[in-house]
């Protein structure tokens, strides 16, 4: 039946080639586990973008709940915590996903600097692989002040603080983060509307970029 | 078209030159501008709202009755007062620590206790290692009783505004510190 849907679909559009473009590789013995199991460092990569991908799916359920206003934000999240079903599950995928993240990313780093594979033709993924990198502390630095409790709170005063210790910039840069003189109402707006459309729209064109040179290049060769 | 060949036969040196813009460069001109109008168009008025906040005009801060004179000693003390603010859509209060003293010769002056490293909160004489001394619990910074910045942080503690009536300190905005220079 699937066959038979897939073939239909085939015939018009002549998907086949697409996909097999796209996924139909092999995958060289130096990278793969079953044949060396150290390769298991390789995996790294795929390990942050599938957190990514949690990340990301979690995120979106998550705000079918929470609210991003300062007498309701912390509210909402313990409502979904506590009270929806799942709610401490995809909460808690959220909360360590965010964690483990970053985590991934720097294994996935060390692995690409000590085999050199950052090295000529690849020196543009790293700066892509670096900007990545950037992209995903300002989404755990954004995401970490939406509970809007205490730890939050305090935490996002001192990351504004850092942001005002830029030289000349500082007090503007921090102002506009913070979306006016103190940490309130206009902040937490302003970091929920980063968090979940800015810098996902962002890392997503990032990622593009990452994979789209990776099969452009191929993987690095052994060592 | 196939005439193009023989007028540069008719007039071999230059043809006549024309004055006039090419179509080409016509089209160039009308739809970059076009294209230019538009975008900027959709991106200023995004930019204008998102820069907002910064622009608000910011009103020097009232004064507020926060200590009795004769409560303040040599011995920092800690006091909270508190302050009506604006946060965007709702009017708030905001609770402000200030650490009042007064010197050998009865100045009296209000350090904040906002860590000049980070924006931690520091406490006085919370450190047994070093005891008389302002210390944030976060990197370790510490500072004297004027607030003067000992280790980690870059600068010395910021000050409130002072002001005196009737037997009471007030307290207004936050301002950098200037009785710190004084220990030399
Ligand atoms: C790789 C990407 C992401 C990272 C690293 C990340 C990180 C974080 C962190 C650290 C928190 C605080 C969680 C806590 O304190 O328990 C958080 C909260 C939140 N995030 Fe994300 N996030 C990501 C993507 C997204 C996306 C794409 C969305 C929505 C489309 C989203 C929506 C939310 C919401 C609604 C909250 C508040 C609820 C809560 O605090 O549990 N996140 N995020
Ligand atoms: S914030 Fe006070 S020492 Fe770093």
């Amino acid at each position: 039946m699937f066959k038979n849907i897939y073939n239909w679909i085939d015939e018009r559009l002549d998907v086949t080639p697409i996909w097999r473009d796209v996924a139909d590789h092999e995958v060289p013995e130096h990278v793969n586990p079953a044949h060396h199991f150290s390769a298991f460092v390789y995996c790294f990569g795929g390990l942050t973008f599938f957190i990514t991908v949690i990340q990301i799916l979690s995120g979106m359920f998550l705000t079918m709940y929470y609210v991003p206003d300062i007498i309701n934000a912390y509210a909402s999240v313990e409502y979904l915590q506590s009270s929806v079903a799942f709610g401490q599950i995809v909460r808690g995928m959220h909360h360590w996903g965010a964690s483990l993240v970053i985590v991934m990313m720097f294994l996935h780093t060390m692995r690409v600097f000590f085999t050199g594979s950052y090295k000529a033709p690849r020196e543009m993924n790293w700066v892509v692989g670096m900007l990545i990198f950037f992209v995903m502390l300002g989404l755990g630095l954004t995401g970490y002040l939406l509970p809007w409790d205490n730890k939050a709170y305090f935490a996002t005063k001192v990351t504004l603080e850092i942001a005002n210790s830029v030289p000349v910039m500082g007090p503007v840069l921090k102002e506009l983060m913070q979306g006016g003189t103190i940490v309130g109402a206009e902040t937490l707006t302003r970091f929920f509307a980063l968090h979940v459309f800015f810098l996902p729209a962002v890392l997503l064109s990032l990622l593009v970029g990452h994979f789209i040179m990776i099969r452009r290049q191929g993987i690095s060769g052994p060592l | 078209m196939s005439s193009h060949n023989d007028q540069q036969d008719i007039w071999p040196e230059q043809p006549p030159s024309r004055k006039e813009m090419s179509r080409r460069q016509f089209l160039t001109y009308t739809l970059g501008g076009a294209t230019a109008f538009m975008g900027a168009g959709t991106i200023l008025p995004m930019v204008r709202f998102v820069v907002d906040p910064i622009l608000h005009k910011k009103g020097a801060g009232d004064f507020i009755k926060v200590a009795e004179i004769s409560k303040i000693t040599e011995e920092p003390q800690e006091f909270t007062f508190e302050l009506k603010q604006k946060d965007g859509w709702y009017d708030s209060t905001a609770t402000l620590t200030a650490w009042i003293r007064k010197d050998a010769k009865g100045d009296i002056y209000a350090l904040s206790p906002i860590c000049k490293h980070l924006g931690c909160t520091v406490g006085w004489n919370n450190n047994k290692a070093h005891p008389d001394e302002y210390h944030c619990p976060c990197h370790g910074a510490r500072y004297t009783k004027l607030g003067k910045n000992l280790e980690v942080a870059p600068k010395p503690l910021d000050q409130y505004k002072t002001k005196f009536d009737n037997g009471w300190v007030l307290l207004g905005d936050i301002v950098p510190n200037t009785v710190a220079s004084e220990e030399a």
